[in-house]
Parts: structure tokens; sequence; C-alpha cells
């Protein structure tokens, strides 16, 4: 195992120094990684402005020793109003209140499995009834993503500094925990994608599965092969694919449905996984996506490229 | 009234943890704790939401043994409409998360007031 001899690597000699009282963990990595900000360069504005500032905060205390109290009341008058509202609505658990009773419920219950095919109503409603919605869904992913991109991704000097920082290099533990646990993380998060429309599970569910596993693996082998294999370009490729055959899937079936005609996805026997239509290529879209920007989000906001 | 609202527990601790998150996003200064309280506020949201579709007594949407009467399974409709809200809380912490590492980075403080007095400075030196 490599060691950097100037830094401590390990997990325990942090431990060992944090026990003696010398080392801040979230401080030295914090410390490190941003340098003290340079001094003023008007050292005399500097001293007005620093003197115009208390003179404020003396005449705002009042109003600072008050607003806690202020909040609290805010907070429990706010609990009373909503209390109240709920003494007012229909009881927990009931079968007769109107958010239960409605047409659409008995219509996806009763016709849902016949309609869509799918054995888990849920999975029936958001990826065959209201698809447009886990589209949507997707899309809000992945327009994050992009936003995250943009604030966070660094330039390539500052990222070779940054991978020396890292706590957690090289450590055992983990390192031989991630080899036994990852494989089956990653099976269980492909059964969890493949099963949605068959029982409790779906895309997004796996696909945050999935990412876990990635992030497991990145956290432990310090990115390795990963990065050959879920690089920004490789990112791109199966984001937009995943995107495209979504939608492109998703716009002819709902053209079939609205006129009537026949489609090549059939609703096939309900419990076979080859079944429930464009459920499972939709699930799997969208596992794809999600697992990708989970791994994304870990990998922009540790190191600052994926 | 107590009664009532020992039946319905659940929301009374959905719009109790919805409150502990507003204040929450109130007290504290420190920006990572802000978003801390926004996602507690989320999650009480959640948790009202699928209170609402369920029904006692009954199991699961998943159709069990062909069984396809919708006296049988509780609402299906409030744990899509929780996935929807769950994705894009996601998406929003994610994207504060960034916003709040971008003021780090510029100003080396997390407390809000610390950063509009140095916001306030530099616009002063501008000027």
């Amino acid at each position: 195992m490599k060691q950097n001899p100037k830094k401590k690597n390990s997990f325990f000699e942090h431990l060992r120094e944090w026990d003696e009282g010398n080392f801040d963990l979230t401080e030295a990595a914090m410390g490190e990684l941003h340098p003290p900000r340079p001094e003023r360069k008007h050292q005399n504005m500097d001293w007005v402005h620093h003197h115009l500032v208390r003179m404020e905060a003396r005449e705002v205390s009042f109003f600072e020793h008050l607003y806690p109290f202020m909040a609290v009341i805010l907070a429990a008058a706010m609990i009373l109003f909503l209390l109240v509202v709920v003494s007012e609505m229909p009881a927990f658990g009931r079968a007769d209140t109107p958010t239960n009773t409605s047409v659409v419920i008995k219509r996806y219950i009763g016709n849902g499995l016949e309609e869509t095919g799918a054995v888990n109503i849920v999975a029936g409603v958001i990826l065959d009834y209201r698809a447009f919605d886990t589209l949507g869904e997707s899309h809000v992913l992945f327009t994050a993503a992009i936003a995250v991109f943009i604030l966070l991704l660094q330039e390539h000097d500052e990222k070779e500094k940054q991978q020396d920082l890292r706590i957690l290099k090289n450590d055992l533990i983990l390192r031989k925990t991630a080899t036994v646990l990852l494989p089956l993380i990653i099976m269980f998060g492909v059964y969890v994608i493949l099963c949605g429309h068959l029982g409790p599970g779906g895309g997004f569910s796996g696909g945050a599965i999935i990412g876990g596993g990635l992030i497991l693996y990145s956290m432990a082998f310090n990115t390795g092969n990963l990065g050959r294999v879920i690089n920004m370009r490789s990112y791109r490729i199966i984001v937009l694919c995943a995107l495209l055959s979504y939608s492109i899937l998703k716009c002819y079936s709902f053209f079939c449905g609205a006129n009537g005609l026949h489609t090549i996805f059939t609703t096939g026997t309900p419990g076979a996984i080859f079944s429930a239509g464009l459920i499972l290529p939709l699930n799997t879209a969208v596992g794809l996506v999600v697992a990708c920007t989970m791994y994304g989000f870990y990998s922009i906001f540790t190191k600052g490229r994926i | 009234m107590t009664q009532i609202l020992w039946n319905s527990r659940i929301l009374c601790v959905a719009v109790i943890l919805f409150a502990i998150g507003f204040v929450t996003l109130l007290l504290n200064r420190n920006l990572l704790k802000k978003v801390i309280g926004l996602n507690i506020m989320d999650t009480a949201s959640y948790l009202f939401l699928t209170s609402l579709g369920y029904i006692n007594g009954r199991t699961a949407p998943i159709i069990i043994d062909g069984v396809i009467e919708p006296e049988r399974y509780v609402n299906p409709l409030p744990a899509g409409l929780v996935l929807t809200g769950i994705v894009v809380s996601v998406s929003v912490t994610a994207v504060m998360l960034s916003l709040t590492l971008r003021l780090y980075k510029r100003y080396h403080t997390l407390n809000i007031d610390e950063i509009y007095r140095q916001v306030h400075l530099e616009q002063e030196e501008e000027a």
C-alpha cells in the first residue's frame, strides 16, 4: 500500500490525532482545500467599515435578541393552526375520504392490470398512465446535474491539487468491504430495476442503489478504473440516449393509443419478466439516468470533475 | 378534539416535523443547516401525502393472486406523487449545496451574515 509521507493517510491516524485533541477532521480538510483569505488592500477602508458594522450591530441587537423568540412563537402558531386543520380533516386510514373514493383510483386498480400489464399498480400509474410526469422528473434531475456541473466543474490544475487531500484514500477495511459488497449492491440494483413492474422497486430506487454502489467504489479505490467507464463523455452519451429513447418510445405509445392503432408493445402475461409493454424499457432508461446522476453528483462534489 | 388528533396522529407528526424544519431554516445562520432544515420540511410533506393515501386494513397496491377489487388495496396515487417530490427535492438539494460550496470558496465562511457583510464591503470598495 502506498503511503504519502507528508499526509496522514489512514483513518486511524486521523482518529488518534482527533482523540488527542489536536486535529479537527472537518477543519483540516477544509483548511487544506482552501487557504485563508488574503489580506485586504485597503486597510483603512476595512477599519472604517468594521466600526460602521459594529455601530449597526449595536442598534439592531434588540431585534437580534427578539428574533429567536419570534421564530419559535411563529412556528408554535403554525403548529397550532395546522393541528386545527388536521382535526377538521377526515380521519387517518378511512376509506370514505374524498382522496380515496376518487374515480381514478377505482380505474387505476380495477383496470390497471388489464390495461398496463403491470402487477405493481404504482409502476403502472407512473410509467404508463402518467408517463409524461416521470419524463419531466428525469429532466428535472438532468437539469439539476447540468446546473451543478456549471457551478462546480474545475480546471485541470485545481483538480491535481485536490486529489491528494482526500482523507480515506488508502483505508484497508473500506477496500475489503467494498470488494465484497460491490457486486451484491450492483446486482441488487439491477434486480430492483428489472422487477419494477412485478413488485416494489423501479427505475428511481434501483438507479439510486446502483449510484450508491458506484460511489462506494469511488470512495474505496480512488476512482481507479471507473473513470474509464464513466467520464464526462460517456455520461453525456448515456443520459442523452436514455432520455431520448424514453421520449421516443412514449411518444410512439401515446400516438398509437390515442389513434387506436396497433402497437408492437403488448401487455403480455402479467407476472412474466417481459411483460407490461413499455414499463421495463422505461424503467431501465430512468435507472440509467438516476445512477449516472447520483455518481456524477458525488464525483463533482468531491473531485470537481466526473 | 384530542381523540380526533390521536386518531390521525401521523398527520400531527408531519405537521410538527414541518414546523421543526421551518424553525431550523429560520434560526440557523449556517447555510448547510438551512439546507438540512429545508430537507426536513420536504420529508414532512411526503409523510403527510403518503398518510393521506393509507387505508386501514388494506395491502400495498401490488396485485396478488389476480384479485383486482379496489376494496383490497390502498390508494396508489400518493405514492407516485411522493416519488416526484423526492426526485425534485434531491435535485434542489444538489443545486443548493453546490451554490453553498461556491459561496464558501469565495468568502471562506458559511455564516450568511458574514457573507452579507463581505458582499457589502466589496460593493462599497467598488463604488
